[in-house]
């Protein structure tokens, strides 16, 4: 069994070229064919919002006008949130690094991930091309509400059409990782010495698996609507637009655990490492992604509260959102308590983390305001809510997919990036970042409506402020890639453990051979155990 | 580690236990048709998906095999079918209480 | 006990030149069935939306609904239904046949129950084109005059009846490469999991039906 290595990227398979690629079944190839992807999509949709930022400067008209400003709000909206952040985390890392954190050498259904990927891509195609269909780009907010997406002239079924191919992706990515961490763990890898990641990769499926078909079905009553006029969801035939609603939040509620979840998993594997101990409460851990799953299915009519449903649900929704808070409060006392006396290096990914905790911190804070009721009739619909969900999707997710990139760079290219650039670069990230959003709190308090192309000058100060932390974290973001993508060819060679963690991965050579394993490992402890130097171990209450 | 499950369905149903199960179904479907003409006011709706239920327990667990299927199939079920219906009923607190 | 890696899959591990992922493809058949019920509460999930849509709108127009649902075919309704789940039975005949190694009659049950869901559609078709005659469809003048508590009915009507409908329709395709597979023998006593999960589609799909028929056909 000594034979020869050969990283994945270089491995030579039956296709050739790029066809290598775009038909590997090779999980590792798969997670990068998403990176790629996402990373486009994602730099688009940032300077989409840099031209919103921009509009924003001057009330009424700066650079073009309302028309064209709903357009480019909705498509920022349906790419940051389809194409960058449902995908996310667990199609670029959880793809590349399930199957080695668990001990196997792929996934339990290849092809099928393969199929996903291609969904994937085609559903964002798909998505672009709706811009320059007849109709126009679609104007009605990526949340699609009746009964303007019934009435408007863009061409909102095809580009409905194109989120239902990107559902079916997440739902069988979902699929996939659910069996995989079932049926292909190692031989001694209970549930229980799985790293936290995979426990939020297989909450995060569930959520993939069971909410994603309920916008499904939203979306194609939609289009039948648009096109047959049944009168399900349009209130001049009868239907009730707050059930429409109703059945997309049901979704897209639980759609931001199936973002936030596997960051947190991250989280949960950068702190251990760069605090050199084993996570404090791995069990309570373990057990809030699966709280956090399960209650998320049951939070949804918050977004509602104004919207004309009933008191009773009303006071139902809110309470059951403030338990939902609670699972994610265990996770960040139990990853604060991790680094309380441990051995800790402030290395970038750390850095990362804790940026994390501050930016999730206020982002989860200010959803308390958002879910006791007085408080949201002030703040639904303006840019507090903006604020909020910043704060929580970019400084929480996207935040830590930077910081998943910088932590297993090394693993995945075999290179290390540059330290300096990369701490530079957050600093310029987490300024702008609260330059750019908490101006907006202090905006949608004192009234600002979102998605509104016109305002009142009193909002433009603030508002000027705003756009110019947009030109501070841009920049922030542009050093980060250009540093990783630099490091790609110039890096210094990394080893197969440059931070010292203690999971599977970095057992294995950096970049991983085809097979991720050339033996079978062998599981005997759990799965943070570091050695413990004499001083480390105090009695800890 | 599960490198090579060929299990596959012992033979825990013969061809008669699945003719059998089908004249139950038949049966309920039967009952289902009778109950609909008896006036029971509010109950109507409840009596139907109870027995619509029913037949689902037997379509699922005989022929679909779950009963003699390892447990985490049947969780698997449960929990599913426990998110659906407390969907339905959270939103029952908004449409029935307007 | 750790397994080394040559015995845990059919050929062994080798980097030579061309080396495909293809070889190490392992068989897991109750991780295939752990996929399929995955996939199969999506569906549960999907069809959950629309009957969750019929429990608000029903509510809000109880009257509406009752009057309405009168036009709609008892008897037709329920031969469908017994359809079904004969078609449901010949289904779990034809896998216990080819578990058992019978594969004619596994070919005959396959057949029977692909001509019952045949069977099925065309009942639905002269369901639906009755209906169409009687100018009863979503835009048609009659019932754009009616109540709106009739128009919703019906909006419900057809787009949970046709959704079902596409759903028997992907079931006769996936049953009828089925019958090749057995036919052909790559579906046999030893390796019939992807006819059980066909099976399990199957089942599903009298499942919807099973509450679809008395919410539309028995509400009177």
């Amino acid at each position: 069994m000594n034979n020869e290595y050969v990283s994945f990227l270089k491995v030579k398979t039956k296709y050739k070229g790029i066809f290598s690629w775009i038909f590997s079944t090779d999980h590792k190839r798969i997670g990068i064919l998403y990176m790629i992807g996402m990373l486009t999509f994602f730099s688009i949709a940032v300077g989409i919002g840099v031209l919103m930022k921009l509009e924003m400067l001057t009330p009424g008209k700066t650079l073009y006008g309302p028309e064209m400003y709903n357009a480019l709000f909705t498509l920022h909206g349906v790419i940051m949130i389809f194409l960058f952040i449902i995908p996310g985390i667990p199609a670029i890392f959880g793809n590349f690094f399930l199957p080695i954190q668990i001990g196997a050498a792929d996934v339990s259904f290849p092809r099928l991930n393969l199929f996903s990927w291609w969904l994937f891509i085609i559903g964002s195609f798909m998505a672009i091309a709706s811009l320059f269909f007849s109709g126009g780009p679609v104007d009605v907010g990526w949340t699609f509400y009746v009964p303007y997406s019934l009435r408007s002239t863009t061409n909102v079924t095809f580009a409905l059409s194109a989120v239902l191919v990107l559902g079916f992706s997440s739902i069988l990515t979902g699929l996939n990782f659910i069996t995989t961490i079932h049926r292909m763990r190692v031989k001694g890898m209970t549930f229980f010495k799985m790293p936290l990641f995979v426990w939020a990769l297989y909450s995060t499926g569930w959520i993939q698996v069971i909410a994603t078909p309920v916008v499904g079905i939203t979306i194609i009553l939609t289009m039948v609507e648009r096109t047959f006029g049944v009168g399900i969801f349009d209130p001049a035939l009868g239907g009730d637009p707050i059930l429409y609603q109703h059945l997309f939040w049901i979704y897209s509620h639980p759609a931001v655990y199936i973002m936030i979840l596997p960051a947190m998993g991250i989280v949960s594997e950068i702190i251990p490492t760069f605090a050199q101990r084993t996570i404090f409460g791995y069990k309570a851990i373990a057990f809030s992604s699966l709280a956090i799953a399960f209650v998320g299915y049951f939070v949804w009519a918050h977004h509602m509260f104004t919207t004309g449903i009933s008191d009773t649900a009303r006071m139902v929704f809110s309470l059951l959102t403030f338990l939902v808070a609670i699972p994610s409060g265990v996770k960040i006392f139990n990853w604060v308590a991790t680094l309380y006396k441990g051995s800790i290096t402030l290395g970038v990914p750390l850095l990362y983390v804790m940026a994390f905790i501050f930016l999730f911190s206020i982002g989860g804070l200010t959803g308390l305001v958002l879910g006791s009721l007085a408080t949201n009739v002030q703040t639904h619909d303006t840019y507090f809510v903006v604020a909020h969900f910043h704060y929580v999707m970019f400084g929480g997710t996207a935040i830590i997919l930077f910081a998943g990139m910088h932590y297993w760079f090394p693993k995945m290219f075999g290179k290390m990036y540059n330290e300096k650039a990369a701490k530079i670069a957050l600093v310029f990230i987490f300024v702008g970042f609260n330059v750019l959003y908490f101006t907006m709190f202090i905006l949608g308090y004192m009234g600002m409506p979102r998605r509104y192309w016109d305002y009142l000058p009193e909002y433009q100060y603030l508002h000027i402020i705003s756009t110019i932390g947009s030109w501070i974290l841009v920049p922030g973001l542009i050093i980060m890639f250009v540093n990783l993508l630099i490091s790609l060819k110039k890096g210094k060679p990394a080893s197969m453990n440059p931070w010292g963690g203690v999971t599977l991965e970095w057992t294995v050579p950096s970049p991983p051979p085809l097979e991720n394993f050339d033996k079978l490992p062998v599981i005997t402890n759990g799965p943070y155990e570091f050695a413990q130097k004499p001083e480390n171990l105090k009695e800890e209450k | 580690m599960n490198y090579n499950d060929t299990t596959h369905n012992e033979h825990h149903t013969g061809y008669g236990g699945y003719v059998l199960i089908w004249l139950i179904l038949m049966g309920l479907t039967g009952a289902t048709v009778a109950v609909s003409g008896i006036d029971l006011g509010d109950y109507i709706l409840f009596t139907a998906l109870l027995i619509a239920s029913i037949k689902a327990y037997y379509v699922v667990t005989v022929f679909m095999h779950v009963k003699f299927d390892a447990p985490v199939f049947k969780i698997f079920i449960l929990v599913a079918l426990f998110v659906l219906l407390s969907v339905f009923i959270l939103t029952s607190f908004d449409v029935f209480y307007r | 006990m750790n397994k080394p890696i040559a015995e845990a899959i059919e050929e062994p591990l080798s980097h030579n030149q061309e080396h495909t992922h293809e070889q190490h493809v392992h068989r897991d058949d109750t991780g295939s069935k752990m996929g399929m019920w995955l996939f199969l509460f999506t569906e549960l999930l999907l069809f959950g939306g629309l009957f969750i849509l019929y429990m608000a709108y029903r509510h809000q127009y109880n009257a509406d609904f009752h009057s309405a649902a009168k036009a709609l075919n008892m008897t037709l309704g329920t031969i469908n239904t017994m359809i079904l789940l004969l078609s449901s039975l010949t289904m779990a005949l034809s896998i216990a046949a080819i578990q058992r190694a019978k594969k004619g009659l596994s070919v005959f049950f396959l057949i029977a129950t692909l001509g019952l869901a045949a069977a099925f559609l065309v009942n639905k078709y002269f369901e639906w084109t009755a209906k169409f005659h009687h100018d009863i469809y979503p835009g048609s003048e009659t019932l754009l005059d009616g109540s709106s508590g009739k128009y919703i009915f019906y909006g419900l009507y057809y787009t949970m009846t046709g959704l079902h409908c596409l759903h028997v329709i992907v079931g006769m395709i996936v049953l009828s490469f089925m019958l090749v597979f057995v036919l052909r023998g790559s579906v046999n006593s030893d390796k019939n999991v992807q006819l059980e999960n066909s099976g399990l589609y199957w089942h599903l799909v009298d499942l919807i039906w099973i509450f679809l028929f008395p919410l539309f056909y028995l509400i009177h």
